[in-house]
């Protein structure tokens, strides 16, 4: 079992002074602070540094780096050591977390707590390997095939990238499943001076093992509102893990009845949707009495803070709704929203991916504007901004 | 970091081929007792219940806690291994299995991980994993079953079939020449390679009892027999003739020569490569040793 939980660690000497820390280095630093004590992974533009990080850090806390042969060994042995109890995690960027798609099926199916960052850069191919994008959101909510749900996070800080990577492994423990962290090679790489919390003061969810004795394993079943975790392997316990559709309750692969894949299926999409409360986090910023929403979400959500302040400060009532939680999909907020302004302006870097996610839950209640860049470059509070005087008619806009 | 690494440790050193362990073979109900299920969807005339079996006579001599025994298993016909053994058991995707049985190991190096794929499996979807788990020669046991054909999906050539074969996607005869999986394993750097046969049952144990008490990288190849597909194609279709052909195909190590390349009817069996060398997650040990000294000193 992993390890020491954080809050067992000695704080270290810069705790709740501010430290310079870069968006890569928090995720490797909240990934140790979790308890993850394994990292399996394979260099690539911009998420390299946390391999890096995480390849000095990992020995020193008795935790285990391995560079594997691609990203497709990568998040397989992230599995393996999941299996065997670890908390472990991998990161990559586009290009990686195509091949990722496979075993991130994997993980969904066999229901393996495991984290996988995702440092997204221009695609697709190759594509913009040094610039950020957020093109890949889309692929992590529909990547791996088949029928699924996936929890996904997106930092838009580098405290924030501290604080939601301990927030996925937690998810990914508490619904024994695989947690995507979208971050973007703006976020990734830039630098910030943040107060890392008291180690003794995080939550952190272990893995615990089944209250029933081995031999009546395969007769206790997980419930929705009780989801067993899974013992390591090589315990008294035995488990059989596949990637085919199996017996919920045995484990054993059924793919001859229909029932079986159908109460699976349903399972694995609920698992997640049926807890979509107590998951999604959205931030709302300066909704009171507003009129004019923008919903951005990562570094975008940056810019559009620096909108809604000089709106604000003009007496335009703009507010900003940031999903924190991606996937599932903040539908309640988003429905909030709808009902109280008259337009929804969605700035990403992609072409609509999330604007037509948004669309669908608005429903028409109000105007949704959609802005996208895919030329790597950060869509500045300038642009957003002429997105927004449109939306009043105020009479200072040509003094500005 | 090179300083925490002991060089001459990584040094490999040729050995002598070990004793290899004489494993007596058990009774069926022995064997059942290691079985989840002894009803296999594998076709009649199939040769892997065989090898199953001779795993489980090699567990059983080696005397090995079944509840420190993991299965890590591809996809393919050799993959439902993992669903009857009753061990912990993972049926993994596709080619990736070694990639997910490093993790395992590293994760918990007190367990006994054996890795069961196909020629496909091990070869083509997976052939980057083999050799990247032979360099590094972390220690788990990879059991090929190598029936030179895709059997699950109906008789396709695979990276062991050989020149000129028939198989469903080689109607005309497969014009690729076949790997020879343990020379492959040995070249990048297995430390234990052998290979037995499904009708030489007492060596196949043998060897396979010998690759898991290695502490390395060992590759055990078990020539399978798929009658049903590559022999009715290629051989026969009679599950009894392709067995006694491999009796006369397998040759022992000692009276292949030097050099010499294996083909399709001659091939040498037993152990063929033997090497001690610093194991990976024991190394992975000693650099986390040393650096948590060095910070406390």
């Amino acid at each position: 079992m992993a390890a020491v939980p954080a809050s067992a660690e000695a704080a270290p000497a810069t705790a709740r002074k501010p430290v310079l820390l870069q968006g890569n280095e928090a995720v490797a630093e909240g990934a140790i602070a979790a308890g993850a004590r394994f990292f399996a992974g394979y260099p690539i533009t911009p998420s390299t540094e946390i391999a890096e990080v995480l390849s000095r850090r990992l020995p020193e806390v008795g935790g285990t780096f391995i560079q594997m042969e691609d990203e497709i060994a990568s998040i397989a042995a992230v599995c393996g050591a999941s299996l065997a109890g670890e908390k472990a995690l991998t990161a990559t960027s586009g290009p990686g977390f195509s091949l990722m798609q496979e075993m991130l099926g994997f993980a969904t199916m066999a229901q393996i707590p495991c984290v996988v960052v995702d440092v997204m850069r221009g695609g697709p191919s190759t594509g913009l390997p040094t610039e950020p994008a957020q093109g890949d959101v889309m692929q992590a909510r529909w990547g791996t095939h088949g029928e699924h749900s996936v929890i996904a996070l997106v930092p838009s800080s580098v405290s924030e990238c501290y604080g939601l990577t301990i927030e996925a492994f937690n998810l990914a423990e508490q619904y024994r499943t695989p947690v995507v962290i979208l971050s973007d090679a703006l976020i990734g790489h830039m630098r910030e001076a943040v107060v890392l919390p008291d180690p003794a003061t995080l939550r952190i969810a272990e893995r615990g093992i089944p209250d029933c004795e081995p031999d009546e394993y395969d007769t206790v079943s997980s419930t929705l509102d009780n989801i067993l975790p899974r013992p390591p392997l090589g315990s008294p316990f035995r488990v059989h893990v596949t990637g085919l559709v199996y017996n919920r309750r045995s484990g054993a692969p059924d793919t001859a009845d229909p029932a079986a894949a159908a109460d699976l299926g349903r399972y694995l999409r609920e698992k997640i949707y049926h807890h979509r409360d107590a998951i999604v986090r959205v931030e709302e910023v300066e909704m009171d009495g507003a009129e004019v929403a923008i919903f951005a979400y990562g570094s975008v959500a940056r810019s559009a803070m620096a909108v809604v302040k000089k709106a604000r400060a003009l007496g335009v009532r703009v507010g900003l709704v940031r999903p924190i939680t991606l996937w599932p999909f903040p539908t309640a907020a988003v429905e909030r929203m709808a009902e109280q302004v008259r337009t929804v302006i969605v700035p990403e870097m992609n072409i609509r991916q999330m604007s037509w996610e948004v669309q669908a839950a608005v429903k028409g209640r109000a105007k949704v504007v959609d802005y996208g860049r895919v030329d790597g470059k950060l869509i500045t509070p300038d642009e957003i901004f002429e997105l927004v005087k449109p939306e009043f008619h105020y009479h200072k806009w040509e003094d500005r | 970091m090179s300083a925490l690494v002991d060089e001459q440790r990584l040094e490999a050193t040729p050995t002598g081929d070990p004793k290899l362990p004489r494993i007596r073979p058990h009774t069926t109900s022995e064997i059942r007792a290691h079985l989840r299920s002894a009803k296999t969807l594998w076709c009649p005339g199939c040769s892997n219940g065989t090898i199953t079996r001779a795993l489980i006579d090699a567990i059983l001599g080696l005397e090995l806690d079944p509840e420190k025994v993991v299965v890590v298993a591809g996809i393919g016909c050799s993959g439902r291994i993992s669903a009857y053994l009753d061990y912990s058991t993972v049926h993994t995707a596709h080619g990736r299995a070694l990639a997910v049985a490093t993790g395992v190991k590293a994760a918990d190096p007190s367990l006994h991980v054996i890795v069961a794929m196909g020629d496909g499996d091990s070869s083509a979807i997976g052939g980057n994993h083999l050799i990247h788990a032979a360099r590094r020669n972390v220690d788990v046991t990879a059991l090929v079953f190598n029936n030179s054909i895709y059997g699950m999906t109906g008789g396709q050539m695979s990276p062991t079939t050989h020149l000129g074969d028939k198989s469903t996607t080689s109607v005309y005869g497969n014009v690729e020449p076949a790997f020879d999986l343990c020379e492959l394993a040995h070249a990048a750097g297995a430390t234990y390679v052998a290979r037995g046969t499904s009708w030489g049952y007492q060596q196949l144990v043998n060897v396979l009892a010998g690759g898991i008490a290695h502490v390395g990288f060992a590759m055990v190849e078990a020539m399978a027999i798929c009658p049903v597909y590559y022999g009715r194609f290629n051989l026969t279709a009679d599950p009894a003739e392709f067995l006694r052909s491999q009796k006369e195909h397998a040759v022992p190590v000692d009276r292949f020569e030097e050099g010499e390349t294996r083909v399709r009817d001659r091939y040498p069996v037993g152990l063929l490569h033997h090497r001690e060398r610093e194991e990976f997650v024991t190394a992975l040990g000693y650099v986390r040793e040393r650096v948590q000294e060095a910070n406390r000193g």
